[in-house]
């Protein structure tokens, strides 16, 4: 690692509507644009084709909203953090908004090693009937297993389930709260935990309220 | 429906649809006016998806125009692609503006961008799905006017039926011309036809309905005339005297589309005359901006949008009089921003390298660009884009030589009197440049060649000439895939049926109204694309309607045919380009304009602008009169104008 790649920085972000449509790749471009916007350009690696040193955390899936995404971006020069979130405050795009910052060590694992879970809140659509539900709930918790398919591969989703709950959301709603793992070859989808508890994930919306790193 | 409902209905669409970031609106610099405030209200639509139409200059210049106006604002619709007007169809959602949400027939001017042929069926199917009646006989005063404009635009008649009037040139001054008298026009409440007489008032609008076209019995029209005072003949296209400053707040999308990039023209028109060029002869005269502008603006372009790519425009960036400067000085002030500046229709000249060489640095040499457009000297003699095989092959061994390792290529087959010898050239030519690559760099050196069939059109000195016949085309392109084989070259093709509905289509006439609707009626949309092209639908068409498709494709026009666009005037003259179709027969080339008027008729037709603006801005050399005392610029054109 070179002098200039020390400048490590990790962003907190929300992303909401209208940019829950924006796919994992769209927003590594939006986050290069934003921060040459602020006037606060990445470091680039070196070689034939420079490219810029940002690394997202889990990949958000099209359409879900969360107030817990992570970036990681590495700078030429050691910055001013509140200077530094305050431009990008300024410049951020609708549907994205900057809420911390912090230093982060060069020498740490990536920010993708450091995940471990993460938390999502489903509201779900009107009309679901809570003692149901609850019903399907406790069962699906008692089995060891939960087998299923996914783009045609066998996986087992129980492992992956931390925590599952229902809860009452504003007026009559419900919402699930799920804490599911996130480590490398070992990621919960919560639009799986829908479908094994028979609800239709395109008509819920999901959102993700906290990841969890190794560290905190 | 409302804009709240629309937003509920899309709530539940959009996670069912591909790429729904096409569908949101709310992007960085997107225009949002209070609906209520504003009395007059445009919504600007290309005729495509999402992708292709935000990457459209012209369109991003009208929005920021309209929006600059206080009581005005403008908005944006695309096409939604098929499983998204699925979704429409099934819970009956109009076609809806990306900023308001509100439904397009809600606003006062539905004004469409109709850059090629292929955007017609797309076009009836946007009013369809916006519940807009499709022809424009059918719209009442609670419609909105339909508007177009675009290259596509100076052969108007096709669309006619479906347009209530067309903007011929350049749409700047226009569109506010437009807009201000509609907006009169609605304070009175008075007839549609009444606006529409009003907008036949205007310089460069086409209302054709105020037309009646006669033919003869063989097919061929006969006489076009005007049906009230207000309607001109000839329509004399408009332009902008200067261009007006480049529009720097690009919207930037959620997601990718087609140019995510600034996008910054440099210069208006072109000077060749290529005779094959549509764009060259209808864009005169040249206006470049200067270097200072263009640097100012990619610089605030690349602030407010975050980009780090920029495409200069022009139709030949090569002849932009200031060019090295310019490439100079960008790579100067962008040096060690990675930013990457493209210039696109370089000639093939060792300059272009060198100046591909400064912009690019000595990264992403992904591939350069060369268009020769025939692979022999008497073919492109013809067409009049003269360049010597062996600059060719110069050019392209330095190209190699300064480390790019494939060239694409451009050529076009079925340019009037081609043999089948000038198509086995295309295949030695491209050999031939591929064995420069080889000497230069070796094994990795490719050639990617790209094949279009020509067209004939509007207003270009080839508009009397036949286009070839599928059989012709077919036997050109089995010695193309014959002769380029090999593991370092890659032929790509143009299908020929889609050729054919180009050609049919840019060369019709008002009657072809019919055929548009039927093939959409037929199920004809997304024609640019090979996946949702249906010829068959087309060719239902055709029967339904009675019209030969072989009539307007594979006739060869007498000189003094009326042709159906001519009372569109593009300030080129006919004459001129009779002369010009004269001259290729002969294989006599027309040098630059710059250098030498050759009397197109663009002076004549727009003295007074141009003597509001001499010189500097205008490429169009000062006239002067051989015989005397006469000062006035244009006098040698009008004396030997025919």
């Amino acid at each position: 690692m070179t002098e200039s790649q020390r400048h490590r920085y990790r962003f907190t972000f929300a992303k909401s509507n209208p940019m829950r449509y924006t796919g994992h790749l769209d927003l590594h471009h939006t986050w290069e644009r934003l921060l040459r916007r602020a006037g606060t350009p990445p470091a680039y690696t070196r070689g034939h084709k420079p490219r810029t040193r940002l690394s997202l955390g889990l990949a958000l899936p099209l359409g879900f909203t969360s107030d817990c995404e992570c970036v990681d971006v590495w700078f030429e020069t050691p910055q001013d953090p509140n200077a530094l979130l305050r431009a990008l405050q300024q410049a951020s795009p609708p549907g994205l908004q900057v809420l911390s910052i912090e230093p982060v060590e060069a020498q740490q694992p990536s920010l993708q090693k450091q995940i471990l879970a993460a938390t999502y809140e489903v509201e779900l659509p009107g009309g679901t009937e809570r003692n149901r539900l609850e019903t399907r709930i406790q069962e699906l918790l008692q089995h060891d297993e939960l087998p299923r398919q996914r783009r045609s591969k066998s996986y087992d989703l129980r492992p992956l389930i931390e925590s599952l709950e229902l809860r009452a959301a504003s007026g009559s709603g419900l919402k699930l709260i799920m804490r599911l793992a996130a480590r490398a070859g070992a990621t919960g989808r919560p639009e799986e935990v829908l479908l094994s508890l028979d609800l239709d994930p395109l008509a819920a919306h999901i959102h993700r309220k906290s990841l969890h790193l190794e560290s905190s | 429906m409302k804009p709240e409902a629309i937003k509920l209905e899309l709530e539940a669409i959009l996670p069912r649809v591909q790429k729904p970031g096409r569908y949101t609106g709310g992007e960085l610099n997107q225009v949002v006016k209070d609906w209520q405030q504003i009395p007059l209200r445009v919504a600007l639509a290309f005729p495509d998806i999402y992708d292709l139409g935000m990457s459209n200059l012209g369109l991003a210049i009208l929005y920021d125009l309209v929006n600059q106006q206080p009581d005005m604002l403008a908005e944006r619709v695309y096409a939604p692609w098929t499983d998204m007007e699925a979704a429409m169809r099934e819970r009956e959602l109009p076609l809806y503006s990306l900023e308001t949400k509100h439904p397009i027939a809600a606003f006062d001017i539905l004004g469409f961008s109709l850059a090629y042929e292929s955007l017609y069926t797309n076009a009836l199917n946007m009013l369809d799905l916006s519940g807009i009646p499709l022809r424009s006989v059918d719209r009442d005063i609670q419609h909105p006017l339909v508007i177009a404009g675009g290259h596509a635009a100076f052969n108007p008649e096709p669309m006619s039926d479906f347009i209530d009037a067309f903007v011929i040139g350049e749409g700047e001054e226009v569109l506010l011309e437009i807009t201000c008298r509609h907006r009169d026009w609605k304070a009175n409440a008075s007839t549609r036809q009444e606006l529409l007489r009003s907008l036949a008032e205007i310089g460069g609008v086409y209302v054709p309905s105020l037309y009646q076209v006669d033919y003869r019995k063989e097919g061929t029209v006969s006489e076009v005339r005007t049906l009230a005072p207000e309607a001109g003949n000839p329509v004399l296209k408009r332009i902008v005297p200067e261009l007006p400053p480049a529009p720097t707040r690009f919207i930037v999308p959620f997601i990718e589309i087609t140019h995510d990039r600034v996008a910054i023209e440099i210069m208006r028109g072109c000077t060749r005359g290529c005779r094959f060029c549509h764009a060259g002869m209808v864009t005169r005269p040249v206006r470049e901006r200067s270097v200072e502008e263009i640097l100012d603006a990619i610089d605030r372009a690349l602030a407010e949008t975050g980009y780090d790519e920029t495409g200069l425009l022009s139709l030949s960036s090569s002849d932009y009089s200031q060019i090295q400067e310019l490439v100079r000085q960008a790579s100067r002030r962008f040096a060690g921003r990675h930013v990457n500046l493209s210039l696109p229709s370089l000639r093939i000249e060792s300059l272009s390298v060198e100046l591909m060489d400064l912009l690019q640095g000595s990264s992403r040499r992904s591939g350069f660009t060369l268009a020769p457009e025939a692979a022999t000297e008497r073919m492109r003699a013809i067409i009049n884009k003269p360049v010597s095989e062996a600059q060719i092959l110069q050019t392209a061994r330095a190209i190699f030589e300064r480390g790019w390792q494939t060239i694409k290529l451009y050529f076009m087959i079925g340019h009037p009197t081609e043999t089948l010898e000038d198509v086995q050239a295309v295949v030695e030519l491209s050999q031939a440049i591929l064995a420069q690559g080889k000497a230069a760099i070796g094994r990795r050196a490719r050639v990617n060649i790209s094949v279009g069939t020509f067209v004939p059109k509007a207003h270009t000195p080839f508009q009397w000439v036949p286009c070839d016949s599928m059989e012709q085309i077919e036997a050109k392109h089995a010695i193309l895939r014959q002769g380029l084989r090999g593991r370092n070259l890659k032929l790509n093709w143009t299908d020929p049926k889609m050729t054919m509905l180009e050609a049919w289509l840019s060369r019709g006439d008002r009657r072809m109204g019919a055929l548009i609707f039927q093939a959409w009626k037929q199920g004809a949309k997304f024609d640019a694309w090979q996946e949702h092209f249906d010829p068959d639908a087309w060719e239902q068409a055709f029967a339904s309607t009675g019209l030969d498709a072989d009539f307007y494709t594979h006739r060869n026009r007498p000189l003094d045919e009326v042709l159906p666009w001519d009372h569109i005037d593009p300030g080129v003259s006919k004459q001129h380009l009779i002369e010009d179709y004269e001259w290729s027969l002969e294989g006599k080339t027309r040098p630059d304009c710059r250098e030498h008027c050759t009397v197109c008729g663009i002076l004549p037709k727009f003295k007074d602008l141009r003597q509001l603006h001499p010189g500097r801005v205008w490429k169009c050399p000062e006239v002067k009169s051989q015989s005397s005392e006469e000062t006035e610029p244009i006098v040698r054109t009008t004396s030997t104008g025919r």
